[in-house]
């Protein structure tokens, strides 16, 4: 591995504070995974945000991407805040960290107004089936009949997030394990190009509260059990901007899906057991119902879709971010006013 | 004509022109909304001060509903407590409608409802052959129902002499040049006003004629006046979540965004987004903020509670963004379509833990305009949400107003640093933390996201934070913080804001102090009580934190009356704690009745004390 991206920057520039999550949390791997996406694909920390909700989830921006602009939001309100923002400056990328209660508890109804919108950034759902902050209570993803010593047996079913944001209208939906360390990376940067709202549940263990064999969102549940629906590979074509080119790895030719994502990168998988279509929604819709049902944990990348077109594009919005317009286009003319006001006379 | 027995026919000497207010009783979704504005724009066109309040339920068909019109050839614009005239076309409220006429008043009534209202001898009474007019206008029937409050308009044209061709000139604007529905509308009301001229005898004394007082002048509502100042403050990020009475303002600025659309692709440089609720609103505009836009929201109560955490995480982490808040009566969902200034006390402290906010009290359309574009500078020169308290009388009702002047300053943006700048600053300073009061007017620099640096970076955030913008639970740094927060409120912010507005002589030891729009009301109550001998001195709050000068007039007076649009005497009671003891000679005149305040309420209440 290169000790120096294309930017002249070396791994640890796009690293953050010192994580206080307990040692051994699922969500400082996924931490480190989004440090090596942006170090490996070049990206310049200053056109990219991160933001968050509240938990113990959302704490992590303070230990990534240092030099990124960062905002730790409301429980559950992240994504109107990111909506914002990127509507006021939509040539930055963003990558957002939320938790299972943030996102599918008090924040469900963003969480589904983000897709809608279809507001273009990476929406990380690092799900633990617990809330940690706030020292284990059962979440809305926590599995059905599972006991916890504090707060007894789970009697409610557990909402699938994946399934959720299909619905919803997402136009890249992923799974995927923290200590899949490669699956997650490769998720990662597919997730950053895409054009749309890019969604990728990723079960990441609490250790403290939820670690218990029989959850499927342990660490030896997930070690054990992941089906992984193919092997994923990003092939950036030689164009795309500083960031560098990523060669195409050995891989076994015949059972390949090459998956087109917008700005002319692959994203290219290998399928393992299923033979699992991402493009085809109703397929996507059933795989996800049918692992639910017989508690089958699957990760890759679930579906795929073109991305509509994005909020900024819809509302027929100046190509560059808002916020970069000059003073003048801020105040129509002083002719203007004086035009208005006659219409009142 | 039914002119009542013992009513005196007046002579020409008793003429009363210009200066008599009508309620328009109907039922809300009738179409009675164009007739009134019909009437008020030509009342207004005849150069006669007129203002139109509409006192409406909160439903869309079927509820009574009111509309009062009061022409004053003096030039008050206030709501008036009792009307002379009333147009009784709701059979709903016909009865009181009647009841409530003074002696000598005006009562033009729908025939076929006429044997409901209750027998006054002591009021003229003009019947409207509604059916048989309508029988003769070549209306289609699907039309039929929405242009028969036409009728009253001819009625009252003809009745008080407004000349017909000025009522089609208001029409025809009404309808947005159409000529067609206009010329439909426009033939009802000839044929009420021919059927008056031929059939019935004048035998009131109200009279309009034209005059020279509103020359130069416009028609508008508050609301439309704060979305035009939004537009020509530089408004980029818009999110609400529908609500009265505060939509207008948003579908104000939907209306004239095309204004600052980019020149040569016709793109918009506005994004307007309508939230799933108010707590996305909130989100939005906040994150529109943090990344460098002017972003802003309107809501009312309602609304402004769900924003209440948002509120407090931007006022902590000092996010730039503006809310308007439409004030109606509450609590809850109150009285949804009467105003009110009942929300000062939760706005102004919005947020948990010690937080305040900056509010802005427009009084007039042209504040309104004002403190919209206006809100944005102060957002960004204070790094802070900006409250403006607004309400729905000024935000819905159609308001005289001087045309508005061109924002006199260029756009203000704050203690931003760009990637030079901040090179700099690090220069001269050593670092630079987000949260660093170089200055001592208690404002950090910002940075915003894009600013390529590699030390622009600072992570934005409602917990516990030092300096640079690290997370920290240390006692100390959290102490520190406040103070710097208080002291840009109530130093930084309390020298910026817009300060009060005083009329004051020292030859006088009575003091009204007011804000918003009571301003019309008490302005013609002041005359009044002038007349008998009791002069006052005056000044109209236009923000909070209090200025100083508030305190200077209160010790200036023997007594000192507040005037507000609540219950509980809410300015009152702020003052009470940013000036403790120092008030002992202000009385708290309080109503919220939901309706705008009148000149008479006013006048009593001080008598009370004074008399
Ligand atoms: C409005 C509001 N309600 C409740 C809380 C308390 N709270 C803080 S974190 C949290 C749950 C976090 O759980 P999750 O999102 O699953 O993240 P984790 O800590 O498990 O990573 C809760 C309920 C809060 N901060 N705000
Ligand atoms: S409590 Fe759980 S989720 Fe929170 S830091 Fe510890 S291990 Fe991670």
């Amino acid at each position: 591995m290169p000790s120096e991206n294309v930017l002249g920057l070396s791994r640890n520039d796009y690293k953050g504070r010192k994580s206080t999550l307990c040692p051994g949390c699922g969500h400082d791997s996924i931490s480190n995974q989004i440090i090596s996406m942006a170090f490996d694909l070049g990206l310049e920390q200053h056109n990219l945000l991160k933001m968050s909700g509240i938990g113990c989830s959302s704490k992590t921006p303070a230990y990534f991407l240092g030099r990124s602009h960062g905002f730790n939001a409301l429980h559950g309100r992240m994504p109107s805040v990111v909506t914002g923002a990127l509507m006021a400056n939509r040539e930055l990328k963003a990558v957002a960290v939320s938790g299972d209660g943030d996102t599918g508890s008090i924040g469900m109804g963003q969480f589904k107004h983000v897709i809608r919108r279809n507001i273009p950034f990476v929406y990380i759902i690092e799900n633990n089936g617990v809330y940690g902050l706030t020292k284990g209570q059962f979440s809305a993803t926590a599995d059905e009949g599972q006991e916890l010593k504090y707060y007894g047996r789970n009697d409610l079913p557990a909402i699938d997030l994946a399934l959720e944001a299909i619905i919803a209208g997402a136009t890249f939906v992923a799974r995927s394990f923290s200590g899949d360390a490669k699956q997650v990376q490769s998720l990662l940067q597919a997730a950053i190009r895409h054009k749309g709202i890019a969604v990728i549940d990723i079960i990441s263990p609490c250790v403290t509260f939820n670690n218990s064999e029989l959850s499927t969102k342990s660490y030896p549940y997930g070690k054990e059990n992941e089906i992984p629906l193919h092997e994923i590979q990003v092939v950036a074509p030689d164009y795309v901007e500083a960031k560098e080119e990523i060669t195409i790895g050995d891989y076994d030719a015949g059972e390949i899906i090459d998956v087109d994502m917008h700005d002319g990168t692959l994203v290219r998988l290998k399928k393992l057991g299923r033979d699992h279509d991402p493009r085809n929604r109703l397929q996507a819709l059933t795989v996800l119902e049918e692992a639910q049902r017989e508690e089958l944990f699957l990760t890759g990348l679930i579906y795929y879709e073109e991305p509509r077109p994005t909020l900024a594009e819809a509302e027929n919005l100046v190509p560059t971010g808002l916020v970069k317009l000059p003073a003048e286009a801020l105040r129509p003319s002083a002719d203007q006013l004086a035009d208005v006001m006659a219409s009142f006379r | 004509m039914q002119a009542p027995t013992n009513f005196q026919t007046q002579s020409p000497g008793d003429v009363i022109i210009n200066d008599f207010a009508f309620s328009v009783a109907t039922a809300n979704g009738s179409g009675s909304q164009t007739s009134n504005n019909v009437l008020v724009q030509t009342l207004f066109n005849m150069g006669i001060p007129v203002n139109g309040k509409n006192l409406f339920p909160s439903n869309i068909k079927g509820l009574p509903t009111w509309y009062t019109i009061r022409a004053s050839k003096d030039g008050y614009t206030a709501r008036r407590a009792t009307t002379e005239i009333v147009v009784a076309y709701n059979s709903a409220t016909v009865v009181e409608d009647v009841h409530d006429l003074p002696s000598g008043g005006v009562c033009i009534i729908r025939d076929d409802i006429q044997r409901m209202a209750p027998q006054r001898d002591d009021i003229v009474t003009y019947v409207v052959p509604i059916k048989d007019l309508m029988n003769q206008a070549d209306v289609p029937s699907a039309f039929s129902k929405r242009v028969e409050n036409m009728t009253y308009v001819g009625a009252v044209a003809q009745l008080f002499d407004i000349p017909l061709d000025m009522i089609y000139t208001s029409l025809l604007k009404n309808f947005n040049g159409k000529a067609k529905p206009a010329e439909m509308n426009f033939a009802v009301i000839q044929l009420a006003y021919d059927y008056f001229k031929e059939n019935v005898e004048k035998v009131d004394p109200y009279r309009f004629e034209k005059m020279n007082g509103t020359a130069g002048k416009i028609l508008i509502t508050g609301n439309e006046a704060g979305a035009l100042g939004a537009i020509f403050g530089g408004v980029q990020v818009v999110s609400w979540y529908p609500i009265t009475p505060s939509t207008s303002l948003v579908d104000g600025i939907i209306t004239y965004k095309h204004l600052r659309n980019d020149k040569e692709t016709g793109q918009s440089t506005v994004a307007v987004i309508q939230a799933e609720d108010e707590l996305a609103a909130a989100g939005m505009i906040i994150g529109a903020g943090f990344a460098g836009a002017r972003s802003m929201t309107a809501t009312s109560g309602p609304g402004i509670s769900l924003m209440a955490e948002f509120a407090g995480l931007a006022h902590y982490a000092e996010i730039p963004c503006v809310f308007w808040d439409i004030t109606r009566m509450g609590p809850s969902t109150g009285m949804p379509t009467r105003t009110s200034q009942g929300d000062i006390l939760f706005t102004y402290y919005l947020g948990h833990g010690d937080s305040h906010q900056f509010c802005l009290m427009p009084g007039s359309p042209e504040e309104a305009f004002e403190f919209g574009w206006r809100a944005f500078d102060l957002a960004e020169q204070l790094q802070a949400p900006i409250f403006v308290l607004s309400d729905l009388d000024l935000g819905m009702n159609n308001w005289m107003a001087e045309p508005f002047t061109y924002p006199d300053e260029p756009v203000k943006r704050g203690k931003v640093l760009n990637a030079e700048q901040l090179q700099q600053f690090i220069g001269e300073h050593g670092s630079w933390g987000r949260y660093l009061d170089v200055d001592g007017d208690g404002v950090g620099y910002r940075t915003i996201p894009g600013t390529d640096h590699p030390m622009a970076a600072y992570f934005a955030r409602g917990t516990g934070h030092d300096e640079y913008a690290v997370y920290s639970e240390r006692s100390d740094t959290w102490l520190k913080n406040m103070a710097r927060l208080k002291h840009k409120h109530y130093h930084t912010g309390r020298q910026m804001l817009p300060q009060p507005i005083i009329d004051y002589d020292e030859s006088k030891s009575i003091g009204i102090i007011t804000f918003g729009t009571n301003e019309p009301a008490i302005v013609e109550a002041r005359d009044l009580l002038a007349a008998q001998g009791i002069e006052t001195n005056y000044l109209r709050v236009r923000s909070l934190p209090l200025a100083e000068s508030v305190l200077e007039f209160i010790k200036a007076h023997d007594r000192v009356y507040v005037i507000e649009n609540n219950f509980d005497g809410q300015l009152h009671q702020i003052m009470k704690v940013e000036f403790a003891e120092q008030i002992a000679n202000t009385k708290s005149l309080s109503l919220g009745d939901g309706l705008p305040m009148a000149a008479r309420w006013i006048i009593d209440s001080i008598l009370e004390y004074e008399g």
